[in-house]
C-alpha cells in the first residue's frame, strides 16, 4: 500500500474523531450554532444606516417659521426628533453624550434671512463621536440650506444651481448598513472559529497526554495537523455556508449578486490559513490560559485592521503594510468583491493566491515546530 | 463492643444515568476505627466516600456524618473543617505549578490558622512524611509516591476527626506504601479519635485494617473484621475471602493463574547504555538490559526513578541522549512508521479520548492500525468480552472508575496484535479480579503467541509471575534475575522484603520494623469529641485571600502569560489607536470625461487637488467603470457627459454622475458627502465669479467640532481603544480559572473545605483585578505620552471608574467559566461574549443611541458602554464626577449582579 494512501487514511480517521469529540460537547455546539445565527442576526439588524437615530438637541431663540421648518425636516430615520433645551443646559447634554449635535438658532434669525443678511445658525458636534459627526454635520448643513432657500424663494427670486450632480451607489443602492455588517460578522465568525476551534484542539491533545499516545502508532505529526485542518474546516465551512444562505439572504434580506459557490471555495482556502495559524499558536503557547491570551491579541487585529470594519485605504502606510501578511486581509477583500460586487475568479485570483500562499507559509512553520514541541515535550 | 457509629448511611441510592453506584445503602460505621471499603472498580465505592465526605450532592437516602445531616448546608459547613478527603487519582487536589509547603499552606490558610501555627504544623507534617528535603520542589515534579503523601501532608494539616482516602496508594511503589502507612498508625497514635476511612485494591493491606466492608454493585455484601470475614467464608486469605463473597456470576470463573515454561526466543528488545538527561537532570543512566521472544520482563522501582523514560525511550518516542534502544534487531527512530506498528504500548497516564465513548476510542485506533472494517468489528467485539468492557461501550471513558479506564487502554494496546508490548503500570487502580484477568491474558499472549512482554508494576504478586525482573532506582538497574533468585539473593522471606531492602539499602532509608497500621483501641466516640478548633465565620477574608494568593502565585509562575497579559495590551493599543481610523482618506476615484473641455477639467480639478480623493488612471468607457469598480480598485468614478461645456455655457444644467462602490457603505456614504460639500463649492465659487458679488448665501451653518476641534482620529479613538482592551485581556484571564480546576480536578477543594462560594470567585478575581488595574495605568501612561492625546477632566473619576470596570470584566470572564465544561467553550464564549458586544454595541463606532434591537439592550448593559462615556469624558470633555454619575450606576450594579450570577450557577457539589 502507498505511503500517500496511508496518509490519507490516518488524516480521514483523525479527522473522523474531531467530529466526535465536537458532538460531545454540547456547549461548543451551541456556541457555534449561536454564532452563526443569533450573533450575525443581532449585529446587522442592531447596525445602523450611516446616519441612524442620530440624537440632536436645540436651542431654539428663533421661535419663528422658518425655525420650525428646520426643526421638522430633522427626522427619522436619520435623526431622532430633537429635544428643545435651554441654552444654559446645552453644554451638559453634551458633556454626559446624550446628544451628538446642538443646534443653536439665534434670536431673529428668520428676519435676518429674509433681509440677506445672511445669519449664521451654529451647529455644535461631539467630535468624539467621530463615525456619526462626519456623516451628521454635511447632512445637516444640506438640510438646513435646502429649507432657507426653500423658505427664501417663496419671498425673494434665488438663482437655480447651473450644474446638477447625481450620486448613485453601485452594488448596494441603498447603502444599506446591515447587509455590510452581516458580511463582516460572518467573516469574523470565520476568523475566531478557524483559530480557536483547531488551536485549542492541539492544546487539548497536549494537556490531557493524548498527543503522546497517538504518536507510538503509525501516525505522524503531519497527519495529526492536517485532520485538525480540515476537520474544523469543514465545520466552519458548513456553518458558514448555512449562515450565509439561510441567515444573511434568508433571514437579513441582503441581495447576495455574486456566486456562493465561489465564496466557499475562499472561505475554504482562508480556513486552512486560519486553521494553521491556530496549530501555529497551539505551538507557541504551554497551556490553555495562554492560548486564550494569545487568541485575543491574534484576533483583535484581524478583525479591526483587515478592512472589514473600516476602509484600509485610511489606515496608515506601517498598518496596511503589515497587514497585508495577514490571510484575513485579503479574504476580506475577496469577500466584498464575490459576494457584493459579482466579481468571478478573474478578478479575484490574486487574493486567493494570496490567502493560499499565506496558509501555506503558516502550515509549514506549524508543522516545524509541531514536530519540534513534540520532542521536546517528553520527559 | 462497638462504638457509637461515626458515619450513618440509610436508604442511599445514587445513580449515574443507568448505572447505580448505591443501591439503597443502610450502613453503621463505628467511631475511632480505620475502615477500608474493598471491591471491584466500578461498584460505587468512591461515589460513597465523595458523598461521606461532602463533596458530591446526595440524589435519595440520607448520609449522617459526625452526628449530623449531610444534606444539610448548615451541618456541611459545620462539620466541614474536621472532615479531611483525599481524592482517588496521584495529587488529583494539589496544585501542580505551587511548591510542596505552598500546597500545605494553602490549605493551612483555608482552615484560619495563623501563621505561627501554620509553620509549626507544616514542618511537624513534612518531618513526618520524609518531605522536608523537597519543600520547595513544584508538586508538578513529584514522583507519584511523593505526591500522595503530600496530599496527606494536605488532608492533616487541619487535624480531622474523619480522614477519608480514596485509594491512596495505588500506584505508589512499596517502599513508599509502606512509609505511608507507618505515617498514618502514627498519627492515628497521637490522635487516637481519628476515624479513617479507605478504599483500596490492594488486599494485603486491607488485612490490616479494623473493620472492612466488601461492596459490590452499589451495595453492601458484608461487614465486619477482615479475620471475621476470613473465618465466615473459611477463605486464608482476604483475596479469596472477597470472592468467595461474589455472587456466582460477578466472579468471572476466577481460578488459580498457571505459568507454562517459557520457551524464549531471539532477542526481541535490547537496550545498550542508553541515558536520558534533561538540562543537568539525568533520569536514566547506562541501562542495558535483554529481553527474548515471548518472555514477560518486569521492571521495578521506586516512583520517578526513571522506569517511563526507560520505557519511552524503548518505544521510540524519546531519543536517548547516549546509547541505543534496538527492537527486534533494529535501531529505533523516532519516524520510522513501521516499527510502530508491531508495538503496543500503554502509558500511566490516562492517554485515550475522555470526550468520546469507549466503542469509539476502540474504533479509531482499529482504524489507524489500518484493520478493516469487518476485521475491526470483530476485534472490537472479542476485546470488548476479554476485558468486560461490553457494558461499557457507549460511555465516556471521563466517567468511568480508573480500573476500568485502565482495561480500555490495554484492549487499545493489544488492538493491532502486536509483537511488542510495553505497558507502563497497566494495573494500577485495577481490582484484584480484574488484574488476574489481565494476567491471564498477559500469560497467554506471551506463551501462545510468543508476544513480547515489556512490564511495570508496583504490585510484588505480579511481579512475581515475570520471568524476569529488573530492578531499577535513581536511573539506575540495581539488580537483574528471576524472582526467586532476587529473593534469594538477598535473603529476604518475599520479593516485596527483597525490594524494599534493596530500595532501602540504595536510598539509604532504616525502615522501622515491618509496621501494620496500629490496630486501633476504640476510644471515647468521636462524635463530638475534638470540636473544631475555633470558630469558624460564614465568610472570611482570609480564605479569600488564600485564594487570591494562590492564584497569584500561579500567574507569578508562568511569566509567559504574564507578559502576554502586560505587553499584548500595550501592542494592541499601538495597533489599534494607529490603525482605527475613522478619517476617510485617499479614496480612489477616477473620471470618465467624455467631454474634455476646459470646462469639465477645471471641474474634476477641483477634486483631485482635495485630500480627501486620490486620483487613478482615467477611465475609458462605461465598461471601464463596471470593471474596474468590481474589482475594488476605484471606491468612486465621475462620469461628465458629452457637451458639458456647452450646456453649462447655455445654461441648460448638465448632470455629472457619481458611481459609488456601495460595497462599503460607510465609505459610499462618506465619499458621497465630500463630494457633494466639493460640489457646492464649486458651484458657490463659480456663481461668484460670474455675478462679481461676494457671497450669494442667505444663511449659513457654523460648525463648531467640540471637544476635538481638529476632528483628530487619535483624540477620537484613543479613550474608546481603553476600555475595549480592558474587557478582552481582563476577561479572557479570569475565563479559564474556574473551568481549568474543573478540567484539571482541584475544584475538589472548593467541595471539601470550608471555603464558600462568594470566597472562591472572589478570591480569584482578585489578583486579576490587579493585573488589569496596572494594564489600565499603562494604557493611561501611552496614551497621555506616546499617542499625545490631551487628558483635560477629573483622574479620580476616570480611576474609580476603571476599578469598577476591571472589576466587571474580570466578573463577566468568571461567568463564562462558570457555566462552561470545557476550556474550549469558555475561551470561545469568552471571544464572542466580549469582542462582539464590545466592538460592535458600545458606542466605539456608533452612538448606542442610535443602536435598535438587541444591539441596542446589550449596549445599554454592558458595562463598556458606560466605562466609554467616563472615559470619553474625563479625556476629551474635562469632565468629572459630577457630570458623569449616570455612568457609573450602571457600574455599580453590573459587578454584583455578575458576581452574584456566578455564585448561583457554581455547584458547591459535584453531582
Amino acid at each position: 500500500m502507498g505511503r500517500h494512501s496511508s496518509h490519507l487514511h490516518n488524516t480521514w480517521h483523525l479527522g473522523i474523531k474531531e467530529f466526535h469529540s465536537l458532538l460531545g460537547d454540547p456547549t461548543m455546539l451551541f456556541l457555534i450554532l449561536f454564532m452563526f445565527s443569533v450573533a450575525i442576526y443581532s449585529d446587522a439588524h442592531s447596525k445602523p444606516e450611516s446616519l441612524h437615530r442620530a440624537s440632536i438637541a436645540v436651542v431654539d431663540e428663533d421661535r419663528s417659521q422658518l425655525s420650525g421648518r428646520i426643526l421638522d425636516a430633522l427626522q427619522p430615520p436619520q435623526f431622532i426628533p430633537p429635544v428643545h433645551v435651554g441654552l444654559a443646559d446645552m453644554d451638559k447634554g453634551m458633556d454626559a453624550g446624550l446628544h451628538t449635535f446642538v443646534l443653536d438658532i439665534p434670536p431673529n434669525f428668520q428676519r435676518d434671512v429674509l433681509a440677506g443678511r445672511a445669519p449664521s445658525i451654529q451647529l455644535n458636534v461631539d467630535a468624539t463621536r467621530q463615525s456619526q459627526a462626519q456623516t451628521g454635520t454635511g447632512y445637516i448643513q444640506s438640510i438646513i440650506n435646502d429649507e432657507i432657500r426653500a423658505f427664501a424663494a417663496r419671498y425673494r427670486a434665488a438663482a437655480p444651481a447651473p450644474v446638477k450632480l447625481v450620486p448613485r451607489s453601485l452594488f448596494n443602492p441603498n447603502l444599506n448598513a446591515s447587509w455590510f455588517a452581516a458580511i463582516t460578522a460572518l467573516i469574523n465568525n470565520v476568523t475566531q472559529l478557524g483559530i480557536l476551534l483547531t488551536g485549542a484542539a492541539l492544546i487539548r491533545e497536549r494537556e490531557h497526554g493524548t498527543i503522546e499516545h497517538l504518536l507510538v502508532m503509525p501516525v505522524t505529526p503531519l497527519e495529526i495537523m492536517l485532520s485538525k485542518v480540515w476537520s474544523m474546516g469543514v465545520v466552519v465551512l458548513i456553518a458558514s455556508s448555512l449562515s450565509l444562505q439561510f441567515m444573511v439572504k434568508g433571514a437579513l434580506g441582503v441581495t447576495v449578486d455574486g456566486s456562493a459557490v465561489l465564496f466557499g471555495l475562499g472561505t475554504l482556502l482562508y480556513l486552512f490559513a486560519a486553521a494553521s495559524i491556530g496549530i501555529y499558536m497551539g505551538t507557541l503557547a504551554r497551556n490553555m490560559p495562554q492560548f486564550g491570551l494569545m487568541s485575543i491579541l491574534v484576533l483583535l487585529p484581524l478583525q479591526i485592521l483587515s478592512g472589514a470594519l473600516t476602509p484600509r485605504e485610511s489606515m496608515p502606510d506601517m498598518v496596511r503594510w503589515l497587514m497585508s501578511f495577514a490571510p484575513t486581509t485579503h479574504y476580506v477583500s475577496l469577500a466584498q468583491a464575490v459576494l457584493f460586487r459579482n466579481a468571478g475568479l478573474d478578478v479575484v485570483w490574486p487574493q486567493f493566491l494570496m490567502v493560499a500562499a499565506i496558509g501555506a507559509v503558516f502550515f509549514a512553520l506549524a508543522h516545524q515546530r509541531l514536530r519540534r514541541t513534540i520532542s521536546t515535550m517528553q520527559g | 463492643m462497638t462504638p457509637a457509629p461515626v458515619i450513618r448511611l440509610a436508604g442511599l441510592t445514587h445513580r449515574y444515568g443507568k448505572v447505580l453506584a448505591a443501591d439503597g445503602v443502610d450502613l453503621e460505621l463505628p467511631a475511632g476505627c480505620m475502615v477500608g471499603f474493598i471491591g471491584p472498580d466500578g461498584v460505587g465505592k468512591s461515589t460513597w466516600l465523595g458523598l461521606i465526605a461532602g463533596a458530591r450532592k446526595i440524589q435519595q437516602g440520607t448520609v449522617e456524618v459526625l452526628g449530623g445531616d449531610m444534606a444539610s448546608q448548615r451541618h456541611r459547613e459545620a462539620v466541614c473543617p474536621r472532615i479531611a478527603y483525599m481524592p482517588q487519582g496521584l495529587g488529583k487536589n494539589l496544585y501542580p505549578t505551587l511548591s510542596v509547603f505552598e500546597n500545605i499552606d494553602f490549605f493551612g490558610r483555608l482552615f484560619g490558622q495563623p501563621k505561627a501555627e501554620r509553620e509549626r504544623r507544616i514542618a511537624e507534617l513534612l518531618e513526618a512524611t520524609g518531605l522536608a528535603g523537597f519543600a520547595d520542589r513544584p508538586a508538578q515534579k513529584l514522583s507519584g509516591g511523593m505526591k500522595q503523601k503530600l496530599g496527606l501532608c494536605c488532608a492533616l494539616i487541619h487535624d480531622p476527626d474523619l480522614l477519608i482516602l480514596d485509594e491512596p496508594t495505588t500506584g505508589v511503589d512499596p517502599l513508599s506504601r509502606r512509609q505511608f502507612w507507618d505515617l498514618i498508625g502514627s498519627i492515628r497514635t497521637d490522635h487516637p479519635g481519628m476515624s479513617v476511612l479507605v478504599a483500596t485494591a490492594y488486599m494485603e493491606e486491607a488485612e490490616q485494617y479494623d473493620w472492612l466492608v466488601a461492596v459490590d454493585s452499589g451495595r453492601v455484601l458484608a461487614t465486619g473484621a477482615p479475620a471475621e470475614l476470613r473465618t465466615r467464608t473459611g477463605a486464608a486469605t482476604l483475596e479469596e475471602a472477597f470472592l468467595a463473597l461474589l455472587p456466582e456470576d460477578r466472579r468471572g470463573g476466577h481460578t488459580g493463574l498457571t505459568i507454562p515454561p517459557l520457551a524464549a526466543g531471539e532477542v526481541v528488545i535490547e537496550a545498550r547504555g542508553l541515558q536520558m538527561r534533561f538540562g543537568d537532570f539525568i533520569a536514566v543512566d547506562d541501562v542495558n538490559l535483554q529481553v527474548r521472544r515471548g518472555e514477560i520482563f518486569g521492571f521495578l522501582g521506586s516512583n520517578g526513578c526513571g522506569k517511563s523514560t526507560t520505557m519511552k525511550m524503548l518505544t521510540g518516542l524519546l531519543p536517548p541522549t547516549q546509547g541505543e534502544a534496538r527492537l527486534l534487531g533494529e535501531v529505533l527512530d523516532a519516524d520510522n512508521i513501521e516499527t510502530r506498528r508491531r508495538v503496543g504500548y500503554m502509558s500511566q497516564a490516562f492517554s485515550l479520548y475522555g470526550e468520546l465513548s469507549v466503542r469509539r476510542n476502540l474504533q479509531l485506533h482499529a482504524r489507524l492500525f489500518r484493520l478493516s472494517r469487518a476485521e475491526g468489528d470483530a476485534r472490537i467485539l472479542e476485546l470488548a468480552k476479554r476485558f468486560d468492557l461490553t457494558p461499557v461501550m457507549d460511555a465516556l471513558p471521563d466517567a468511568l472508575p480508573l480500573g476500568i479506564r485502565q482495561r480500555l487502554q490495554l484492549a487499545v494496546a493489544v488492538l493491532h496484535q502486536p509483537d511488542v508490548l510495553i505497558l507502563d503500570e497497566p494495573t494500577s487502580g485495577v481490582d484484584p479480579v480484574a488484574r488476574d484477568h489481565f494476567w491471564a491474558l498477559i500469560i497467554d499472549l506471551s506463551r501462545k503467541d510468543g508476544v513480547t512482554i515489556f512490564i511495570t508494576t508496583h504490585f510484588m504478586n505480579e511481579a512475581q509471575r515475570c520471568d524476569r525482573i529488573s530492578l531499577m532506582h535513581a536511573g539506575h538497574i540495581l539488580a537483574s534475575d528471576t524472582p526467586a533468585a532476587l529473593v534469594a539473593a538477598r535473603g529476604a522471606a518475599s520479593l516485596e522484603d527483597a525490594f524494599v531492602g534493596y530500595l532501602a539499602e540504595a536510598s539509604g532509608i532504616t525502615l522501622a520494623p515491618k509496621s501494620a497500621p496500629t490496630p486501633a483501641v476504640p476510644q471515647a466516640p468521636a462524635t463530638p469529641a475534638n470540636p473544631p478548633s475555633g470558630h469558624i465565620p460564614r465568610f472570611s477574608l482570609a480564605r479569600l485571600f488564600s485564594f487570591s494568593r494562590r492564584e497569584a502565585v500561579e500567574l507569578r509562575r508562568d511569566p509567559f502569560r504574564l507578559t502576554l497579559a502586560l505587553l499584548g495590551t500595550v501592542l494592541l493599543m499601538l495597533v489599534m489607536g494607529y490603525g482605527i481610523s475613522m478619517d476617510v482618506e485617499n479614496l480612489n476615484y477616477a473620471v470618465l470625461d467624455l467631454d474634455r473641455s476646459a470646462a469639465s477639467e477645471s471641474y474634476t480639478l477641483r477634486i483631485s487637488g482635495s485630500r480627501y480623493f486620490s486620483e487613478k488612471a482615467p477611465l475609458q468607457s462605461h465598461a471601464d467603470i463596471d470593471q474596474r469598480m468590481r474589482a475594488g480598485e476605484l471606491a468612486m468614478a465621475l462620469e461628465i457627459p458629452h457637451g458639458f461645456g456647452r450646456d453649462l455655457a447655455r445654461g441648460a444644467v448638465p448632470e455629472i454622475g457619481v458611481w459609488l462602490d456601495g460595497a462599503m457603505p460607510m465609505r459610499a456614504e462618506v465619499a458621497r458627502g465630500y463630494v457633494m460639500g466639493l460640489h457646492a463649492q464649486t458651484l458657490a465659487e463659480g456663481v461668484a465669479a460670474a455675478t462679481g458679488s461676494r457671497s450669494a448665501g442667505l444663511g449659513d451653518v457654523a460648525v463648531r467640532y467640540r471637544y476635538n476641534p481638529e476632528m483628530r482620529s487619535l483624540v477620537a479613538m484613543v479613550p474608546a481603544v481603553i476600555p475595549m482592551l480592558l474587557v478582552f485581556i481582563p476577561a479572557m484571564l479570569t475565563a479559564l480559572g474556574v473551568v481549568r480546576e474543573k478540567e484539571m480536578g482541584s475544584i475538589l477543594n472548593v467541595y471539601t473545605t470550608p471555603v464558600t462560594k462568594l470566597e472562591f470567585l472572589l478570591g480569584k478575581q482578585l489578583p486579576y483585578i490587579g493585573l488589569s488595574l496596572l494594564n489600565f495605568v499603562l494604557l493611561f501612561v501611552l496614551a497621555i505620552t506616546l499617542f499625545n492625546v490631551p487628558f483635560k477632566g477629573s483622574l479620580a473619576a476616570l480611576c474609580l471608574g476603571a476599578l469598577l470596570y476591571v472589576t466587571a470584566t474580570t466578573g463577566l470572564g468568571l461567568l463564562m467559566s462558570t457555566v462552561t465544561e470545557s476550556q474550549v467553550a469558555a475561551m470561545v464564549g469568552t471571544s464572542i461574549g466580549t469582542l462582539l458586544p464590545a466592538i460592535q454595541f458600545s458606542g466605539m463606532l456608533d452612538p448606542v443611541s442610535s443602536l435598535e434591537g438587541v444591539g441596542a439592550w446589550v449596549g445599554m448593559a454592558y458595562p463598556t458602554t458606560h466605562f466609554l462615556t467616563i472615559c470619553r469624558g474625563t479625556f476629551s470633555k474635562a469632565l468629572g464626577f459630577a457630570d458623569l454619575g449616570s455612568a457609573f450606576i450602571p457600574l455599580l450594579i453590573a459587578i454584583p449582579v455578575l458576581t452574584l450570577a456566578s455564585a448561583l450557577l457554581l455547584n458547591k457539589q459535584a453531582r
